[in-house]
């Protein structure tokens, strides 16, 4: 039996189990008020212009 | 006699809530002063040798900051009976979900290596080579949770909580003049006014307070020791007195450094104990001991965070009750994240300094997130029912949330960019 079979095995257990997961929590059982959509949304945001800085850090000091 | 006969029968009242609360307590105590871990005994020793008695106030201010934060993990965990991975899946769907979990991960990882850097140079000290504190604290670590109790696992935690008290002794042997403590502690001030280095010790202040995995690790251990909606008010109590020492600790921390450093720049918490004990040799020994111990309740708390997150998420049996055989997924991750930070520490020329500024970049990407999800959940009136956010709770949370996103999120960004705040 070669390497690659118990591999592969691991990897699509892994791959269906997180299917299961997205499945599983597919809708949130929290009721989306404007409230709430606003909060996700400015997190959203928030994470997006973190990660933008984290980018532009990354970039200069890889540009010095 | 009736006198006699009524004094006892308080006391016999007051020593079975006393007995009692010593079977409750836990959860709260330990998070709270596995809080402070070896980052941040170093923001302790870092801020008394900077600025002497000068901030005492705002630690203490931090005291209830975090006690209202953690509260909020007990009444979840207890009602819903989940952990707070499990309840982001279940509330917010899989984007939110994975986001917290893989940001969880690696923000644990990460501040692991911390806590081992803290426990090697601490033990460094006494000579003990960096290999055999890492192999020691696995080792120590693999008694401390085999057992399968999770009550066992929780007194023999609450034992390194007690040793986390041995900085109120060392603060002793330093002879602090009480008059200048109350004189310059206990009074708001900013030395030398607002400017943006005492800026960036008031939000690395905060940043040690509340930290992401703290809320993790709260809800999942309240809901491994079965902790029911009654005993919610206990929860709390437990929480209280884990803030109380939490800030108690620290003020002792900055006693000890501000008495004996009067302004100097301090680096680390091994550094502060190398110091010290040039010129108070057991107050610098007790130091020592203090960030070995504050790296050890760090590691065991966040190895356990992540690995309950896990756990409830992928559906493995996750509790400290379970057996090996019962739970391995459960304690392979809790040792493989731990063996794999301690051997990070032992690589010649590892980048041990970044990692440790990286761990504040990556925390201001989880701790928003983290505590907006806490107050959105407890808002939930069809899960909480009775145990719902009333509106002071919204208000005073709510107010607290945002002044902490706001200031760990500056507290980020100048780690990223040191000269942006001078």
């Amino acid at each position: 039996m070669s390497l690659r079979h118990p591999f592969s095995t691991v990897i699509t257990d892994a791959v269906n189990k997180v299917r299961a997961i997205n499945r599983r929590y597919a809708h949130p059982r929290l009721a989306m008020s404007k409230s709430t959509l606003v909060a996700l949304l400015c997190l959203r945001v928030y994470l997006l212009t973190l990660v933008g800085l984290l980018v532009y850090k990354f970039v200069t000091v890889v540009m010095q | 006699m009736n006198l006699f006969s009524r004094l006892y029968y308080k006391f016999r009242q007051y020593s079975k809530a006393v007995q009692l609360y010593l079977v409750i307590a836990g959860p709260g105590i330990v998070v709270m002063i596995a809080d402070n871990d070896a980052g941040g005994i170093t923001t302790y020793a870092a801020t008394g040798a900077k600025y002497e008695y000068n901030l005492l106030w705002f630690l203490i201010i931090l005291g209830p900051v975090a006690y209202f934060v953690q509260e909020m993990t007990v009444r979840l965990g207890a009602v819903t009976k989940r952990g707070h991975a499990e309840a982001i899946f279940d509330g917010f769907g899989p984007f939110w979900g994975w986001f917290s979990l893989i940001d969880l991960m690696i923000l644990d990882w990460l501040t692991l290596v911390t806590e081992f850097i803290g426990m090697t140079s601490a033990l460094a000290i006494f000579g003990v080579p960096g290999w055999i504190t890492v192999t020691g604290v696995c080792l120590l670590m693999a008694v401390v949770v085999f057992n399968g109790r999770y009550w066992t696992w929780e007194k023999i935690t609450l034992a390194f909580c007690a040793l986390n008290l041995i900085y109120i002794p060392g603060a002793f042997m330093v002879h602090p003049q009480v008059s200048d403590i109350v004189r310059h502690g206990l009074v708001p001030n900013f030395p030398g006014g607002f400017h943006g280095e005492l800026f960036f010790f008031l939000m690395a202040n905060i940043g040690t307070t509340i930290a992401p995995w703290m809320i993790f690790f709260q809800q999942s251990s309240v809901v491994d020791k079965g902790m029911k909606e009654k005993d919610i008010p206990w929860g709390r109590f437990d929480t209280f007195v884990g803030s109380i020492f939490t800030v108690l600790v620290a003020v002792f921390i900055i006693i000890v450094t501000g008495t004996v450093f009067h302004g100097q720049d301090v680096n680390d918490a091994g550094q502060a104990a190398k110091l010290l004990m040039e010129t108070h040799h057991y107050a610098g020994e007790f130091m020592a001991i203090g960030l070995f111990d504050a790296g050890l309740l760090g590691a065991i708390c966040i190895s356990l965070a992540s690995s309950w997150a896990f756990g409830e998420v992928f559906g493995w049996a996750h509790s400290l009750n379970d057996k090996i055989k019962e739970a391995p997924w459960f304690y392979a991750i809790y040792f493989l994240a731990l063996i794999s930070a301690g051997l990070v520490v032992l690589i010649p020329g590892a980048p041990l300094v970044l990692i440790t500024l990286f761990v504040q970049v990556v925390a201001v990407t989880l701790l928003p997130a983290a505590l907006v999800f806490l107050i959105l959940l407890l808002n939930d009136k069809e899960t909480m029912g009775d145990r719902v956010n009333t509106l002071s709770d919204n208000i005073i949370n709510g107010s607290i949330v945002a002044i902490i996103i706001a200031l760990s999120t500056l507290f980020g960004i100048s780690t990223l960019f040191p000269n942006m705040l001078k």
